[in-house]
């Protein structure tokens, strides 16, 4: 059931630590740091899920999320978003842009592969 | 001492005691002392100027040749008084509410202030004064000649007499009469001393009566059985002459200008009328009831021949009463002084006012005149005005003097200045009269008058030839100046008077139908015609003014709604089921008090009387008007005041209100920032101490590594917290500064030493200026260095070049001293220069854990509260903050 997860992050600890869970439970796991390109990447690496941070460099992840719906090739894909702002109108942000599961930082590890698993189906 | 030299003495202390009287009166008047000169009694005595040295010594002359005809001229005014005197009263008001300062002003201001009519009459009244003042010149020196005639002392020439009682009375009339230039023109001393005259005069007067009924005859049965039959012819009385003479003198009474001058502009106080129309017509009771006792004394004492006109003098000097005979002279010396005083203060008014400013003002158009040569001016006119009257009068005199000419010129000039009556009653009656009317009826009545009797009068010597005056010019029977076509009047006077007055007022009355009045002449016309009260209404006729007019006003003042509703109330009110309410009186007041509630009193009396045709508006109205609009201004400029006041007030609350905002705004965004910047370390300590919680088989150098993160990322929230409490500290300037005087170089030492592996790290080389270190600060040294430290680590942290060096370099310029931190990196660029500054700020591209991006803004921070200044300078090559300290 091993899939492959494309986790846009710039914080190197969280990368670190979302790499080391999903990759435990067999998901194949591809960071980038940088926004400006990420929804080329997207779109290039075809994963099976998207986890998408927030506030990135360069670019905001509403802003990449727009990106990857807008293509055709990544328009379906699953996208969990992960911030930590978690007010009330980046949620509603989120939503409008086409995320399908928005979750707040700091996160429950377990949280986070349960809801990869069910994006991932 | 000799007759002549004994006049001359009692006329000088006369003088000298009249100008005593008119000095202190005219002092005291002005100090607001000596009310009693403005009783009633003074205004009578001094309308006794009427009574001159023709009435004083001709009405026993004329007794003596008419019989009673000498009764008319007396009988005239005491009508005008008894009976007319709500003419009279009429005239005194105009004369007070229009300032009116003489016949040729009123009937000019009547007309519209036609300064052509002004001119016109007062040449009219010049033309007719003269002769008059010629006359009382001539009684003078007569009664000089007959009071000394038997001493046998060679005495001055009737001429030279003349000329210096003239020259006398100019001096006088100048003195009193031009002292100063009242709005009112009243002359409180001369008035004085016109009524001590009268006094004189009928004193005089009485005193020869009594003498003549009781010292000579034997009572007064007794001295009319001394009477000529042949005197009272009974067809004298109410013949056409007689009825004549009543009418001249009842006109003269009003259109003399010296009469105008007292009755009407020396005028204090109206109610002195009511006095006046019983006081006055007394006196001229007591001035004619001796006269025909004198006359018929004079005629059966006297010898054949002598002049009756000096029976008055001449009676008590045959008896050998030399003191009674020097109080007669007095008298007749009153009466003339009093008559000439009066004319010439009035002539020269009139010439200064309608003739010489006019002149001056056209003569100097363009100048701006200044008030003080204005005053200099008429002031200096009516001096010399005074002057020209007298030398006229003296002139006249010279010429026609001790012929019949002047005896006759009393009566003459009457009818001369008669002509302006009718533009005068019809001025101040009737609205419609005009002023094209009043200049055609008023010339075309002196034409005939100056054709008819004046001219003719002087015998074919002046102008009229004998020939013409009996056959007419070029032997036109119809145009004989006596018999006017055809009009065949033995009495030359009737003849005169009913051609004068009558195609007068004929030529008045038509043209003043045929014309249109000016607008200003329709205004004049209502004010004097209406002189009185607000709306009195004329008989017969309702106001002029229009309800529809009225409805206009009344919306505009009301508003719409409330204007029709009262007049529809009113409306039904008078009964009227439908249209507009007629203007009654109740209807007027009440308009004008509800007006009084929107615009204030004066304005809705002025405005209503302007619509009315009321009274226009006073001087007291503009008065009250300028209060209430000043009031107005005043109340609006407060609540303009206010108002400003208040925009301000809200605007400051809404500059105050936007800053809150705005602070709100940064408050959020700043809580959000925190919030995410506490956010991101918590969440890696939770990610991996949830992986070491849950997971059983980890190796220990993950085990290890996964703690030292936890760690890490727990001193970066703590140093974020700190951050942030600092930044909020000195932001509030709450901060405690410990400020001594350090060296400069252990500061930069302490940085470097807390920096250093971090420069080692990164192989960074440090370059340092130690010759220009030693300099002594006086600063916090532990804040400084955390300023430095956060720059060097920044340096070390941000710089890209491949050989990274950081180098610290120190100078002073005139107040402060330079610490710049450079490192040889790529600098930052020019956009994002003021971003660096900010709070949370990273810059894009730049990557580096454990940053919150309150580095910079902590130490702008610090160099603010250190009273120096952190910026960024822009070099070529690198990146190159400068630290500025104050010296």
């Amino acid at each position: 059931m091993a899939g492959k997860i494309l986790l846009i992050e710039d914080e190197p600890h969280i990368v670190e630590a979302l790499s080391f869970l999903l990759e435990r439970e067999g998901w194949q796991v591809v960071a980038h740091s940088n926004g400006a390109d990420a929804a080329q990447v997207a779109a290039l690496r075809q994963p099976d899920v998207i986890i998408l941070d927030v506030m990135l460099p360069n670019k905001s992840g509403i802003e990449i999320l727009r990106e990857i719906r807008a293509n055709t090739q990544t328009a379906q894909k699953p996208v969990l978003m992960l911030t930590a702002k978690g007010q009330a109108r980046d949620r509603a942000a989120a939503q409008e842009a086409g995320v399908s599961v928005f979750m707040t930082k700091p996160f429950s590890n377990q949280a986070i592969i349960d809801t990869v698993r069910s994006l991932a189906q | 001492m000799q007759p002549f030299n004994l006049l001359v003495t009692i006329c000088l202390i006369y003088v000298i005691g009249l100008f005593v009287i008119a000095y202190v009166a005219e002092k005291g008047a002005a100090e607001g002392r000596l009310t009693f000169l403005r009783s009633p009694v003074v205004y009578t005595l001094s309308l006794s100027v009427y009574c001159t040295a023709w009435t004083f010594y001709g009405a026993v002359g004329s007794a003596a040749r008419n019989g009673l005809e000498f009764v008319a001229i007396y009988l005239g005014p005491t009508l005008v008084f008894m009976g007319w005197w709500w003419l009279l009263r009429k005239l005194v008001r105009i004369g007070r509410t229009q300032r009116i300062t003489s016949i040729a002003d009123l009937i000019s201001s009547r007309y519209g202030k036609s300064n052509t009519l002004a001119v016109i009459v007062t040449l009219m009244a010049v033309i007719g004064t003269t002769p008059y003042i010629a006359l009382q010149l001539q009684s003078l020196t007569l009664s000089f000649s007959a009071f000394t005639a038997d001493s046998g002392q060679s005495i001055p020439s009737p001429a030279v007499t003349a000329f210096w009682v003239a020259v006398g009375l100019a001096v006088f009339t100048i003195f009193f009469g031009t002292r100063n230039l009242d709005a009112n023109e009243r002359h409180h001393g001369v008035v004085t001393a016109i009524a001590v005259e009268a006094v004189v005069k009928l004193v005089a007067l009485l005193s020869v009566g009594i003498f003549v009924v009781w010292g000579v005859a034997d009572g007064p049965s007794d001295i009319f059985s001394r009477m000529d039959p042949e005197l009272l012819k009974g067809g004298q009385i109410f013949t056409p002459r007689w009825v004549t003479l009543m009418f001249l003198s009842s006109t003269a009474i009003i259109c003399l200008p010296r009469m105008f001058q007292v009755v009407v502009v020396e005028n204090s106080v109206e109610k002195h009328l009511a006095t006046a129309s019983w006081a006055f017509p007394l006196y001229l009771f007591g001035m004619s009831l001796f006269v025909l006792p004198i006359a018929i004394a004079g005629q059966s004492e006297l010898p054949v021949g002598a002049n009756p006109d000096l029976y008055v003098m001449t009676v008590p000097l045959a008896k050998e009463q030399t003191g009674l005979a020097a109080l007669a002279f007095l008298g007749g010396f009153s009466s003339a002084t009093s008559m000439v005083i009066v004319a010439a203060i009035a002539l020269s008014t009139m010439m200064s006012n309608h003739i010489v400013l006019p002149l001056w003002l056209t003569l100097n158009r363009g100048r701006n005149p200044q008030s003080d040569d204005v005053r200099t001016l008429l002031l200096r006119a009516r001096r010399l005005s005074i002057g020209g009257i007298l030398a006229l009068g003296y002139f006249y005199y010279q010429i026609t003097g001790g012929t019949d000419a002047l005896a006759s010129i009393g009566l003459i000039a009457f009818l001369g200045v008669a002509q302006v009556m009718p533009a005068l009653l019809g001025g101040i009656f009737w609205q419609g009269a005009t002023r094209k009317a009043a200049i055609a009826g008023i010339t075309t009545g002196f034409a005939l008058w100056a054709y008819t009797l004046f001219l003719p009068s002087f015998g074919g010597a002046f102008i009229l030839s004998q020939t013409t005056i009996d056959h007419g010019p070029l032997g036109i029977a119809l145009l004989r100046p006596y018999g006017l076509l055809g009009l065949n009047i033995p009495d030359h006077l009737v003849h005169a008077v009913s051609w004068s007055i009558g195609m007068n007022t004929l030529v008045f009355i038509t043209t003043s139908l045929f014309t249109t009045p000016r607008p200003i002449e329709r205004r004049q016309s209502v004010q004097f015609v209406n002189v009185y009260g607000r709306f009195s209404p004329r008989s017969g006729r309702s106001h002029s003014a229009e309800p529809e007019e009225l409805l206009v006003l009344a919306q505009r003042i009301l508003g719409r709604n409330t204007a029709i509703k009262l007049f529809n109330e009113t409306a039904a009110e008078q009964g009227k089921s439908r249209g507009l309410p007629d203007p009654t009186d109740s209807f007027m007041e009440k308009l004008e008090r509800d007006f009084a509630g929107s615009v204030g009193a004066a304005t809705a009396h002025a405005m209503l009387g302007q619509i009315t045709g009321g009274p226009a508006v006073s001087v007291e109205d503009m008065m009250a008007v300028a209060d209430e609009t000043a009031g107005i201004m005043e109340y609006s400029a407060r609540l303009k005041a206010q108002s400003e006041e208040l925009t301000k007030t809200a605007q400051q609350l809404r500059k105050a209100n936007l800053q809150l905002m705005e602070l709100g705004e940064q408050k959020d965004t700043f809580l959000s920032q925190v919030s995410h910047e506490l956010r991101t370390p918590m969440t890696s300590i939770r990610a991996f101490s949830e992986i070491l919680r849950d997971s059983d088989q980890l190796e220990p150098d993950q085990l290890k590594h996964f703690s030292g993160v936890i760690h890490t990322e727990s001193i970066r929230l703590t140093r974020l917290l700190d951050d942030i409490l600092d930044l909020s500290f000195m932001e509030n300037g709450q901060v405690k500064l410990n400020i001594r005087r350090t060296d400069l170089g252990s500061i930069i030492d302490r940085a470097i030493t807390t920096t250093e592996t971090h420069l080692q790290e990164r192989k960074i080389l440090l370059k340092r200026d130690l010759d220009h270190e030693a300099i002594t600060v006086n600063t916090d040294p532990d804040r400084l260095a955390q300023v430095l430290i956060n720059l060097i680590s920044n340096a070390a942290k941000y710089c890209s070049a491949q050989k990274p060096e950081v180098s610290i370099s120190c100078g002073r310029s005139a107040s402060a001293v330079l610490i710049d931190v450079a490192d040889n990196g790529s600098g930052i660029e020019a956009a994002d220069i003021d971003l660096i500054f900010q709070k949370f700020s990273r810059l894009s591209g730049v990557f580096s854990a454990g940053s919150a991006g309150l580095g910079l803004p902590i130490s702008r921070e610090i160099m603010r509260n250190l009273k120096g200044t952190l910026t960024y300078v822009p070099t070529a090559k690198g990146a190159l903050f400068r630290i500025t300290l104050p010296l």
